[in-house]
């Protein structure tokens, strides 16, 4: 497809969006990413049956103590898509790219210049 | 278990604040079952209070370890050789945790990092709920194996109240009239008259009324 999305975002692949824990969620944000996303299949279709369904809920559990450490709980976010949809995935990227600049650099990047 | 929940982070942010190095120590008991205290925990813990001092352009070095016990001397101790090297430990355990490092470690300044909640069970994934209230003297054989001093609001042992309704308690829709449950049990084993055996006043003198306990096992005590 060569589609075109922009190059800031670092991609890590897991076996299904179940594997991606509250822990690594906060890692990225503790080592200075803008924003994280988590990409998993449509709700309903997962493999593993609640995979996505349980990320979903890591996600919001890391938005609730971003919220309380006063960080923008929009810099983690959550998406459904399926494997075929590859203009849908670069959209996505495309719109979190456009969130994290809005918001600005994390906070935790800007103290550490500093 | 003893069910315990993370205090908000905001209050563990502001305990650890005047210090540059601490150790958050786990337990690998009830906490860990209950899910507020174990490894994973530990972890999660360790990295939101890195966050939050990195926020505010300060260096927070956070030691993650996770004991077999906080509840028992042997596994104390095993913390003898690091605990001097930070300045203040946060401990996940239950509030014995804090309190035997604090007897055992009296050098460094010790904070609770999770609320103690209740001795219960789960009911399901991620739900727990209160069944034992350790009075010292169970009595739930006399109610169909459930326990009216846990579970109901008011502590009744010759209940209901007036105000149970449709199986739940006044206080809450949410919450099971307990003797609603036992009146039930014992009609379908065909025990209800066991209920005519009035329960007279409990003695509270096991209970923490008679001020703090101890259990010695003379077999076992040297």
């Amino acid at each position: 497809m060569r589609l075109q999305y922009p190059s800031n975002v670092k991609i890590i692949q897991v076996p299904c969006s179940g594997r991606v824990d509250i822990i690594h969620l906060l890692r990225a944000v503790e080592d200075g990413a803008d924003a994280v996303f988590v990409a998993g299949c449509l709700e309903g279709e997962c493999h593993y049956l609640t995979g996505n369904l349980k990320a979903r809920k890591r996600v919001n559990y890391v938005k609730k103590t971003l919220e309380e450490l006063g960080i923008e709980p929009e810099r983690v976010e959550m998406f459904n898509l399926s494997s075929g949809e590859g203009p849908r995935f670069a959209e996505i990227v495309r719109e979190m790219v456009v969130r994290a600049k809005e918001l600005g650099p994390s906070p935790i990047r800007i103290s550490k210049a500093a | 278990m003893i069910v315990a929940e993370r205090k908000p982070l905001n209050d563990i942010v502001k305990m650890v604040e005047p210090y540059r190095k601490v150790l958050i120590l786990g337990c690998k008991g009830c906490v860990t079952v209950c899910n507020a205290g174990g490894v994973k925990e530990v972890g999660i813990l360790a990295s939101a209070l890195k966050i939050a001092a990195k926020k505010e352009g300060k260096e927070l070095i956070v030691g993650e370890r996770t004991l077999e016990r906080q509840c028992d001397p042997e596994y104390i101790e095993q913390v003898k050789d690091v605990i001097g090297e930070y300045e203040a430990v946060v401990s996940i355990a239950c509030g014995v945790g804090p309190q035997f490092l604090a007897e055992r470690y009296p050098e460094t300044d010790i904070f609770p990092g999770v609320n103690t909640e209740f001795m219960g069970g789960a009911l399901a994934h991620g739900v727990w709920t209160e069944r034992c209230a350790g009075c010292g003297a169970c009595l739930v054989h006399n109610f169909g194996g459930y326990c009216p001093i846990a579970r109901c609001s008011k502590s009744l042992l010759n209940g209901p109240c007036g105000g149970s309704a449709d199986g739940k308690c006044e206080i809450d829709k949410n919450v099971d009239c307990v003797w609603h449950l036992i009146v039930e049990k014992l009609t379908r084993q065909g025990k209800l008259d066991n209920l005519l055996q009035v329960q007279p006043p409990k003695s509270w003198t096991t209970a923490r009324d008679g001020g703090p306990r101890k259990v010695i096992r003379e077999d076992l005590a040297q």
